[in-house]
């Protein structure tokens, strides 16, 4: 499913977001590059439907979902600090997106077992996010996003805070998971290898209409 | 450029820190140690004949069930109501949300007796329900609505209630506002995007997160509910055997003369707001929870 971003608008309080254009073509992994504070995780949450938009469009797979709830987006969200529910356990979190679509128990078991084995999470399924390490969280994060198998995965700096051995083995299963399921991908990061080994479709913040944070 | 301050000065400008631990601890030996001398006193006055008198008395005993039930029913309303108040305040902006969060101190801040005036009015002396057919008033009476069909209000146990859940729900909204305030909004944003609708949201992810916040919530509503007094006399009055709870049953004896009596059932009262007050304590340090 493509992702077609077209002239989109937010304004949040005093901060607004310029008009921002970019395409990722379908099954491609976009990394979208840009400084700190520059409204990079504003523009992830207008996509995802968590903030309004004031103007322009958004079409996933030809359809606009610009007007429609979050849930009925098909997105899956990994924010920054995985924000992970602290009353589940990391089964519950694998199962929660494809309960609410009404899957059939049978096959919610088998996706997580799926998943779960993909992502070097099987055992950790009983455990409670409480006491997971770093690498461990952000992989039972990307697990929760995809899980309901969404037409496309959104990464806000998902790897941020990982030391850099945890982060090679982290950033090696998003790849091989995002290569596996073929699903649309938008990448948020500020670092350049990150984008250079995830990314098929580079979006240059400025080049996409962004501005810099000094110019905000 | 200023210079370095040696180390032996730094040390010499800090101080002792025994003027701090000294002032800080004579000020909360103070306030405990006025709490303690209120509860010697009423010991001091108790004679064991009058708790067997007090306790032998049928009135009182009612009293006692009374109140367990009131409060007991209180709280659960009050659970009922504060959870989703708290929520939306803590969870959203909306027009005349300040106004909400004002009018919901109202209770807390007003005299109780105030309360109680007001809901007498209100149920009593506003004439605000169509009279109907059968009533030569076109206008009548929340309580004559009620008692032509055939319920009752003032002056009866649903009065005890319903003024114990006007002040006691208030400081269950506050409790349960500050417990969703402490949970991260941003666990339901990412339900939402999974497929919950805010519903799904609230009930999967927000309340099982503040379950340890709604319970200890529901405890206090029970404890300020025993504690009330001024707006169940007001509204519900003291009737011995029929509207009277515990609160008014220490001023029924203090009314009589029998002081040891009203010291009697005043520390009864305190050891059952001792008892909850442990319970919640246990209840929120077993899980870790901070409220």
């Amino acid at each position: 499913m493509s992702l077609i971003v077209e002239d989109l608008q937010v304004h949040a309080g005093r901060f607004s977001l310029p008009s921002i254009s970019f395409t990722i073509p379908t099954g491609q992994c976009g990394v979208l590059m840009g400084p700190s504070g520059s409204g990079k995780t504003t523009l992830m949450e207008a996509l995802c439907g968590l903030r309004k938009v004031s103007a322009g469009r958004i079409e996933l797979g030809g359809r606009r979902i610009d007007t429609l709830r979050p849930g009925a987006r098909r997105m899956g969200l990994v924010p920054q600090d995985t924000v992970l529910f602290p009353h589940l356990k990391v089964r519950d979190h694998l199962a929660f997106g494809p309960q609410l679509q009404g899957w059939t128990s049978s096959d919610i078991a088998s996706r997580v077992d799926e998943l779960a084995r993909a992502l070097h999470i099987f055992e950790l399924l009983d455990r409670k996010p409480k006491g997971l390490s770093g690498g461990e969280a952000k992989r039972v994060a990307i697990g929760r996003a995809i899980a309901g198998k969404p037409q496309l995965l959104c990464l806000d700096e998902a790897l941020t805070g990982l030391d850099e051995e945890t982060h090679q083995a982290t950033m090696g299963v998003l790849q091989q998971v995002i290569k596996e399921e073929e699903i649309t991908t938008l990448y948020i990061t500020h670092r350049a290898d990150e984008a250079s080994q995830v990314g098929d479709v580079m979006i240059n913040w400025l080049a996409a209409g962004g501005k810099d944070d000094d110019e905000k | 450029m200023k210079k370095t301050a040696k180390p032996e000065s730094m040390t010499k400008k800090l101080g002792s820190d025994l003027p701090f631990f000294l002032g800080f601890g004579s000020v909360a030996a103070i306030y405990i140690g006025l709490i303690a001398a209120m509860v010697v006193a009423n010991v001091a006055v108790v004679d064991p004949e009058s708790i067997r008198a007090v306790w032998q008395d049928p009135n009182l005993q009612a009293s006692i069930r009374l109140t367990l039930l009131t409060c007991s029913i209180t709280a659960i309303l009050a659970v009922l109501f504060a959870t989703p108040i708290g929520y939306l305040l803590s969870r959203f902006r909306f027009p005349g949300r300040n106004l909400v969060d004002t009018m919901i101190d109202i209770p807390i801040v007003i005299p109780p007796l105030v309360v109680g005036l007001s809901l007498l009015i209100l149920f009593n002396r506003i004439d605000f329900i169509p009279g109907g057919a059968g009533n030569s008033e076109s206008w009548i009476s929340l309580e004559k609505w009620l008692h032509q069909n055939g319920m009752a209000v003032t002056f009866s146990v649903p009065a005890i209630i319903l003024a114990q859940f006007a002040v006691a729900t208030a400081f269950a909204v506050r409790l349960t506002k500050n417990t969703f305030d402490q949970i991260d909004p941003r666990c339901e944003q990412v339900g939402l995007t999974l497929g919950c609708n805010r519903s799904a949201a609230f009930w999967r992810i927000a309340l099982p997160q503040a379950g340890q916040g709604v319970v200890a919530a529901g405890v206090l509503a029970w404890a300020r509910a025993l504690g009330e007094f001024g707006p169940i006399l007001v509204f519900a009055g003291a009737t011995r055997g029929r509207t009277e709870v515990l609160a008014t049953s220490v001023f029924l004896e203090i009314n009589i003369g029998n002081l040891s009596g009203a010291a009697a059932i005043s520390l009864l009262m305190i050891g059952l707001a001792l008892l909850l007050i442990s319970f919640v304590r246990f209840f929120t340090r077993s899980r870790s929870v901070v409220l």
